[in-house]
């Protein structure tokens, strides 16, 4: 029986993760119809910038180094946020209103992250800031001769071209200077090392110990959310989000600046899902691929849940959570130990983690026979076919 | 004009058929073999997202059936694959002794070539049948596609005991009519076959896309509450052609897979699906013939980037993404197709001959022929 | 008194306890010419979403020949002849008109009969004098999103017509119609009355008059009174709804 309820909070703790990056990806799905594919990317990203942290804090050891974690939940949701409003910025904003097009560019974002994350070295890093440097003077210069021209706009892109192959270039001969060409990351996994305080129990409850880790992550999911609920219901910026969540058209008549607020929701998206990924290093090793073990899960929740419902979100990523990590360990056998042999065979089948998976995606199938949109669907006249 | 534009497909064909297999060494005859099976795909996905809107993004999961059905059953046919009991080896490494039930009619090749597109078809047309009859669309199918494809690759990935996992069913190895499947002859019948198979993959896409039928799929992608105001149901337009496009990707996953020489749950994973959909978005969706140029084009460049910078391609990949999606989004074809090269001239002062507006009169023969 | 075509009997529809309909009785004949009119927010587009399936109403029936239509689908009331023009124009942007026409016409609507079936002669007929008719016919092998708004509103008719339903409902087929095109309508209308039984929802009261048939008035939901037009723009309350924005 312990070990059933350490496997809840097993779930409970994945879940609390999945929570975290599936609000990021379900408000801004609630407020520009857009489905961010490099989502777990970002939280990618989040668990990159934690392991950088860590190592900067590594020499000084000591206290400071117990301190590491705070600093780097922090920054995590600052880097990923940023990227996320430069993302906004220059790709989504191209595309609104046309949501499967968004898809498959954020898919090419996630890709160019993930083999940036691999490949990154001092090298790459100068190649990629000369190709940007000199793509800017290009195209600026090019504007002042002849941007009243027709063809300036193919030219324009001529320009970044032979930025982009400049920068390829002057990557290859700097990688020739050996302390450059090393990757920072390379492609494989990376461990973080949790503080002291987080690691071992936390005490017991009725004979159950409490594993640090997962107490921490549960309590941090929901003190974000409460930041979040907070956020929305009770600042001023938060009623605008929500105001344009409504109804988009009204809003940019009432004089709310849309565009910003598509920035400031798309950042603070970003930003929850650094965090997730600045949550799971604690769980385990992490790498360049991380995001896409995630981001499935994170769409099962959303379609689970319903559109940017925050308590459909929730309830969603903790049923899955616990559905993932009861079924998937197999600690049913353990609790009910007595099964007819039929069940039993049926537990095991799914005893695994992918196995598990499986189980959760016909649930979820079959729960939208019954309920097309999610547990709570909205209704109204702004339900627009 | 119109006997030129009548011969083009025919030409290209003789090309494909002939003079490539003469100026292409094996190798690089085998990769455009693997273009064109892929191409077929690329036809699938283009019948079920350029022309009916609904993006796919997990096709993988019908290729890889394909592909496992003709892998299964070379496997079970080629005596140096066989261990002791008479059944693949790889089975010994699991402790399997008796072949799993689901393997024992692909002993057959008669059932695997019906099997090969069969299965996709009903498993798509399943699946979408689920999916479309609670008006799931837009984005929220597109994630569930992609969901079902993870829970298909989990499935074969984690089933060792069942189809071998994560290492898949090799089939270069195996024999087929006596020939080994990898040898050089062997791949040129199989080039062959799929430079037929091409064709008639082209023409069941377009005996769909033409017609009323052909204008009901439009018709749900601009505007599917409209569609069933004019008391039409939606529902069996989208599931035929999700099936359709099933099998054709089945078809197409086992033509690669003998060409490639391994079927694995690679073929599953979520970035191989997605991939599959920029080959009809570069080559112009919407159109029949953007997918095979794009399919083609796009894997000659991946093959070109990937052998010269293998890192460069996730690079590459992503960029095209971001490029097509952007500035190029009825892809190649369709920016031909719509006047784009001859804006390009324009703006280089290279200027065309006006095009007088409006074309009342072509309109007006246009209606003498209907009536 | 015959049994009426299509009949309301206290429809409520309600969103999130906001309602849209409360309690609204309404009665059709076979072959009558109806027009409704209200203010913003009378209810007037969902009283014809309950009919054609779009909204499910909360409480009352909707029967149709005697047959009800409440928890059919969209696709089903339409196929038992009840068709409709929505507000917007909408019609399939990248068809040609021609083929807008020709998915409306099709006599078998199943997927099945689409592929095999080929159209009949008389339907090709039909597409061509519906073309004539609403003066499109030049245009039949433009497509349909780069026609003109008016252009876009004749063909959602005539691709109404083509369905050749037993109850027309129009909701705002003068919308953004010149003078000229808004007389031609109302003939046309008046034509399809008889044979057909239609219910047009208009703001534009002078269209209205054109029309010459009785007049129901819709407020907060409600049936607020029935009659002949000149009878309704003298009662004080369908004036006070209208806070003297009436034509006169």
């Amino acid at each position: 029986m312990e070990l059933f309820f350490s496997q809840i909070l097993d779930g409970l703790s994945i879940g609390s993760v999945l929570l975290l990056a599936a609000t990021g990806l379900s408000i801004v799905f609630g407020l520009m119809g857009v489905i961010n594919l490099a989502h777990g990317e970002l939280m990618m990203l989040g668990a990159y910038v934690t392991f950088v942290v860590q190592s900067l804090f590594k020499p000084m050891g000591g206290v400071i180094f117990e301190l590491y974690f705070p600093v780097a939940l922090v920054l995590s949701f600052i880097v990923t946020a940023l990227v996320g409003v430069l993302l906004e910025r220059t790709l989504i904003r191209q595309l609104y209103g046309r949501p499967l097009e968004t898809l498959l560019a954020t898919w090419g974002v996630s890709l160019i992250l993930i083999q940036l994350v691999r490949s990154i070295s001092s090298a790459m890093l100068m190649g990629i800031l000369i190709a940007v440097a000199l793509g800017f003077l290009g195209t600026r210069l090019l504007r002042l001769k002849i941007g009243d021209k027709p063809f300036f706009p193919y030219l324009y892109g001529v320009t970044w071209a032979i930025a982009g192959v400049i920068g390829l270039v002057s990557v290859n001969a700097l990688s020739a200077i050996r302390p450059l060409a090393s990757a920072w990351f390379g492609p494989r996994n990376i461990d973080v090392t949790a503080p002291k305080w987080l690691q071992g129990s936390w005490g017991k409850i009725g004979g159950i110990e409490l594993p640090g880790i997962r107490i921490f992550i549960i309590l941090l999911s929901i003190v974000l959310l409460l930041a979040m609920v907070w956020f929305l219901t009770k600042s001023a910026w938060g009623l605008r989000i929500r105001a344009v969540t409504q109804n988009r058209q009204m809003s940019n008549c009432l004089g709310i600046p849309t565009d910003r607020v598509d920035s400031i929701t798309f950042g603070i998206g970003s930003g929850l899902a650094g965090v997730a990924g600045c949550a799971i290093t604690l769980l385990g090793s992490v790498g360049p691929n991380l995001g896409a073990a995630y981001i499935v899960s994170c769409f099962m929740v959303i379609v689970l849940g319903g559109v940017g419902n925050l308590l459909g979100t929730i309830l969603a990523s903790l049923i899955l959570g616990i559905i993932q990590s009861v079924v998937g360990s197999g600690s049913l056998l353990i609790v009910f130990p007595n099964l007819p042999p039929a069940a039993k065979g049926v537990v095991e089948f799914f005893a695994t983690t992918s196995m598990s998976l499986v189980l959760v995606f016909i649930f979820i199938i079959a729960f939208l026979q019954f309920r097309p949109n999610g547990m709570f669907p909205q209704k109204g006249r702004s339900v627009e076919a | 004009m119109k006997l030129v534009q009548r011969l083009v497909p025919w030409i290209l064909l003789a090309i494909a058929l002939f003079i490539l297999p003469a100026i292409l060494d094996d190798f690089r005859l085998n990769l455009f073999g693997r273009y064109f099976a892929l191409a077929i795909t690329a036809l699938a996905i283009d019948l079920i997202w350029g022309y009916t809107g609904l993006l796919s993004l997990g096709q993988g999961i019908f290729f890889s059936l394909g592909g496992y059905a003709v892998a299964m059953n070379l496997m079970l046919n080629t005596k140096s694959e066989a261990g002791g009991n008479g059944i693949p080896k790889f089975f010994e490494n699991y402790g399997v002794e008796q072949l799993p039930f689901f393997w024992q009619p692909f002993w057959s090749p008669t059932f695997t070539l019906i099997a090969l597109w069969l299965i996709p078809a009903i498993v798509a047309g399943l699946v979408g049948y689920l999916i479309f009859r609670n008006r799931i669309k837009g984005v929220y199918f597109s994630i569930i596609t992609q969901a079902a494809l993870m829970v298909f690759y989990h499935f074969f990935n984690g089933q060792q005991k069942l189809i071998n996992g994560t290492n898949g069913l090799k089939t270069s190895t195996t024999e087929l009519f006596g020939m080994l499947v990898g040898s050089p002859d062997m791949q040129l019948w199989l080039y062959r076959l799929t430079v037929v198979l091409l064709p008639v993959a082209y023409l069941i896409c377009r005996y769909f896309t033409s017609g009323r039928f052909g204008d009901a799929l439009i018709a749900i992608r601009d505007d599917e509450q409209r569609l069933r105001f004019t008391g039409f149901n939606p529902v069996p337009f989208k599931t035929i052609v999700f099936l359709v496009a099933g099998a054709l990707c089945g078809v197409s996953g086992a033509l690669y897979t003998v060409q490639t020489g391994i079927v694995s749950p690679q073929f599953m994973s979520i970035s191989n699906s997605i991939e599959m959909v920029i080959w009809v978005a570069v080559g112009g969706r919407g159109t029949l013939v953007g997918p095979i140029i794009g399919a083609t084009l796009v894997n000659y460049l991946r093959s070109l980037v990937s052998e010269a910078l293998p890192e460069l391609w996730l690079f590459v990949q992503g960029a095209l993404f971001i490029f097509v999606v952007v500035l190029m989004p009825d892809g190649i074809y369709g920016w031909f197709k719509n006047g784009g090269f001859r804006t390009l001239l324009a703006a280089f002062g290279i200027a065309p001959k006006a095009r007088t507006y409006p074309k009342l009169d072509e309109n007006a023969t246009a209606l003498e022929e209907l009536s | 008194m015959t049994q009426p075509l299509l009949e309301l009997h206290d429809v409520s529809v309600s969103f999130d306890g906001f309602y849209a309909l409360t309690d609204l009785s309404l009665t059709l004949n076979k072959g009558e010419l109806k027009s409704i009119i209200g203010p913003n927010g009378a209810g007037k587009t969902t009283f014809l979403d309950v009919i054609t399936g779009k909204v499910r109403p909360t409480k009352g029936t909707v029967t149709f020949r005697g047959k009800s239509l409440v928890g059919l689908s969209e696709q089903r009331i339409s196929r038992e002849g009840i068709g409709r023009k929505f507000q917007t124009p909408r019609v399939f942007e990248n068809l040609t008109v021609l083929r807008n026409l020709e998915l409306a016409v099709s006599p078998h609507k199943s997927a099945f009969n689409l592929l095999i079936d080929k159209l009949p002669t008389s339907a090709k007929d039909e597409v061509q004098r519906l073309m004539h008719y609403v003066g499109l016919a030049p245009f039949a092998t433009t497509r349909a999103g780069s026609l003109s708004h008016g252009q876009k509103q004749w063909l959602a008719i005539a691709t109404l017509v083509a369905q050749a339903p037993e109850v027309l409902l129009l909701d705002e087929p003068v919308a953004g119609l010149t003078d000229e095109e808004t007389v031609r309508t109302a003939e046309l209308i008046k034509s399809l009355a008889g044979d057909h039984t239609v219910v047009v929802i208009e703001h534009d009261m002078e269209f209205i008059r054109d029309l010459n048939a009785p007049v129901t008035v819709l407020h907060q939901g409600q049936l607020l009174t029935e009659g002949p037009l000149e009878q309704v723009k003298a009662d004080p309350r369908v004036i006070e709804v209208y806070l003297g924005q009436s034509d006169d």
